[in-house]
């Protein structure tokens, strides 16, 4: 489970979290949603320990992670699996390379056994023969499936996604929800998917949490959120440009 | 008053900038620490640091040869033009041996070979920044400094000294062909001149800068690469910075190994 408590992060001249408390059960799906901007994405890299809070406490599974020293700290990581917005494939490694780039780095595991790994992994999201090429050859679909092949390549207990749908067409959006919905069940992991796509969101949260000025502003189920009166969540859930979200 | 005021803006700008710079070079020393650190385990990728060793070093070797021909063929017409009359031709090959193994050897090859390889590996790590590439290494819970800076610095320092050695053996021969054909000195006298005053100390002190300004362009390359900030321009800019930084910093340390090999270790 992971648990964030008064989590503030200033960046430069903007406070970008401003005492996040929020909590992430074992085995579901939480889908943070809120405006471009708002920082979802910094969220997520707090959560993995790629940025550090000015003030307050991250915990993973009860251990707080701020304040840890980079090595205790990739221990933590091991346990996670992230996709990232634009894939952040390495464009210098094939395709099978960065699925099984961890695998070399982290395990024992010999080259035929990181192989079938990796073609497993492929398959799992839905791509074949796909290893020998270069990530600069694939479209942008088959890039975040890559990506999420590469993030749960090591069995991690946690998965974050960033926009995973964003930029994709609607059909392939809609591949990746499935993915998401089928890794949970297939791993039992704990997720955490960060977007502004409602659709997306929708199909794959089990809870949803709306990030607003720096904070949880709204919490609940799908079901929850979609009868909420709550003008901010409405707004955000109608697409409205007017209403207490000021666009910028 | 205004005057008052601008002078005070003067001022705290200077200390900005000072301030900047400070924290600018404590940062790279940051990063040549973590690069120290990391050596050992960083070069366990063998894999890693041939990859990097071809491309530093091959990769270079045409730039090299071209800009070391023409340096010998011009050490020769300056050194024949300077001597008229005052100096024999004999000591023509002494000359340009000497000042090729010493100097311009090591400083030619640094200054081309910081120009390409610098730019490139800042470009590239630069494009990785800007991409969340790097980020995504962290996430993997590699260390980007093993992965990546350890294997191009350790290559840049490995291969500055084979290169200067093919420079210093091209730029010679670039000077006899001149020496010869246009100068009109003798091949045994030529050659002649190259045994009476070859010292192994200047080759070495040659190769030591060498290492150094393998050093200094990987790091650059490392630093400003990493530190990019905001997409194609961002990069644009670390590589340019890359450059010239490693540029200045090869000609301010070759001044000051110069004064530390040549007046103090191998001081008369």
């Amino acid at each position: 489970m992971i648990q964030l408590r008064g989590v503030s992060k200033r960046l430069g001249s903007k406070q970008v979290l401003d005492g996040l408390d929020l909590d992430v059960q074992k085995g579901e799906t939480l889908v943070v949603l809120g405006p471009s901007g708002t920082g979802k994405s910094v969220l997520l890299k707090h959560i993995i320990g790629l940025m550090t809070p000015d003030r307050g406490s991250i915990e993973i599974d009860g251990e707080n992670i701020v304040g840890m020293k980079e090595r205790e700290l990739d221990d933590v990581r091991k346990r996670f699996g992230m996709l990232f917005q634009g894939a952040a494939l390495f464009d210098s490694m094939t395709v099978g390379e960065n699925v099984g780039l961890g695998l070399r780095e982290h395990t024992r595991m010999k080259p035929a056994e990181i192989e079938s790994r990796v073609v497993e992994r492929l398959e799992w999201v839905g791509l074949k023969a796909v290893e020998n090429m270069k990530p600069a050859s694939l479209s942008g679909g088959m890039r975040k499936r890559a990506g999420l092949a590469r993030a749960i390549a090591m069995d991690p207990q946690f998965i974050l996604y960033d926009e995973p749908t964003t930029g994709l067409d609607p059909i392939m959006a809609d591949v990746i929800n499935e993915l998401i919905r089928d890794l949970q069940k297939r791993m039992g992991v704990t997720s955490v998917v960060v977007t502004h796509d409602m659709t997306s969101a929708s199909k794959v949260a089990d809870r949803m949490a709306m990030l607003y000025g720096g904070k949880v502003v709204f919490q609940g189920t799908p079901a929850e959120v979609h009868a909420t009166r709550d003008p901010l969540m409405r707004q955000f859930i109608e697409g409205s440009s007017t209403g207490p979200i000021q666009p910028v | 008053m205004e005057a008052e005021e601008l002078a005070l803006r003067g001022f705290k700008y200077v200390r900005r900038r000072a301030f900047d710079w400070v924290a600018e070079v404590g940062r790279i020393a940051m990063l040549v620490r973590e690069f120290l650190w990391l050596l050992i385990p960083g070069l366990k990728s063998l894999r890693l640091l041939v990859d990097q060793m071809q491309a530093v070093g091959v990769g270079s070797l045409w730039l090299v040869f071209v800009i070391s021909l023409f340096t010998g063929a011009v050490a020769a017409v300056q050194a024949a033009y300077q001597f008229s009359s005052v100096v024999p031709l004999k000591y023509i090959g002494s000359v340009i041996l000497r000042s090729v193994i010493i100097e311009l050897g090591p400083v030619l090859t640094a200054l081309v070979v910081g120009g390409r390889v610098g730019a490139s590996i800042a470009a590239e790590l630069g494009t990785m920044r800007v991409t969340e590439q790097i980020d995504a290494m962290r996430a993997m819970a590699i260390n980007p400094v093993r992965y990546l800076v350890v294997p191009r610095v350790a290559a840049a320092i490995i291969m500055m000294p084979i290169l200067t050695i093919f420079s210093d053996f091209i730029a010679v021969f670039g000077g006899y062909v001149v020496a010869v054909t246009s100068i009109g000195v003798s091949t045994h006298t030529y050659v002649l001149g190259l045994q009476q005053y070859f010292y192994y100390k200047d080759l070495f002190s040659g190769l030591l800068k060498a290492v150094f300004f393998g050093g200094i362009i990987g790091m650059m390359g490392c630093y400003y690469g990493f530190a990019t900030e905001g997409g194609a321009e961002g990069v644009g800019q670390a590589t340019t910075r890359a450059v010239v930084a490693s540029c200045v910093l090869v000609l301010i340390s070759d001044y000051v190994l110069a004064n530390v090999l040549f007046r103090f270790i191998f001081a008369q």
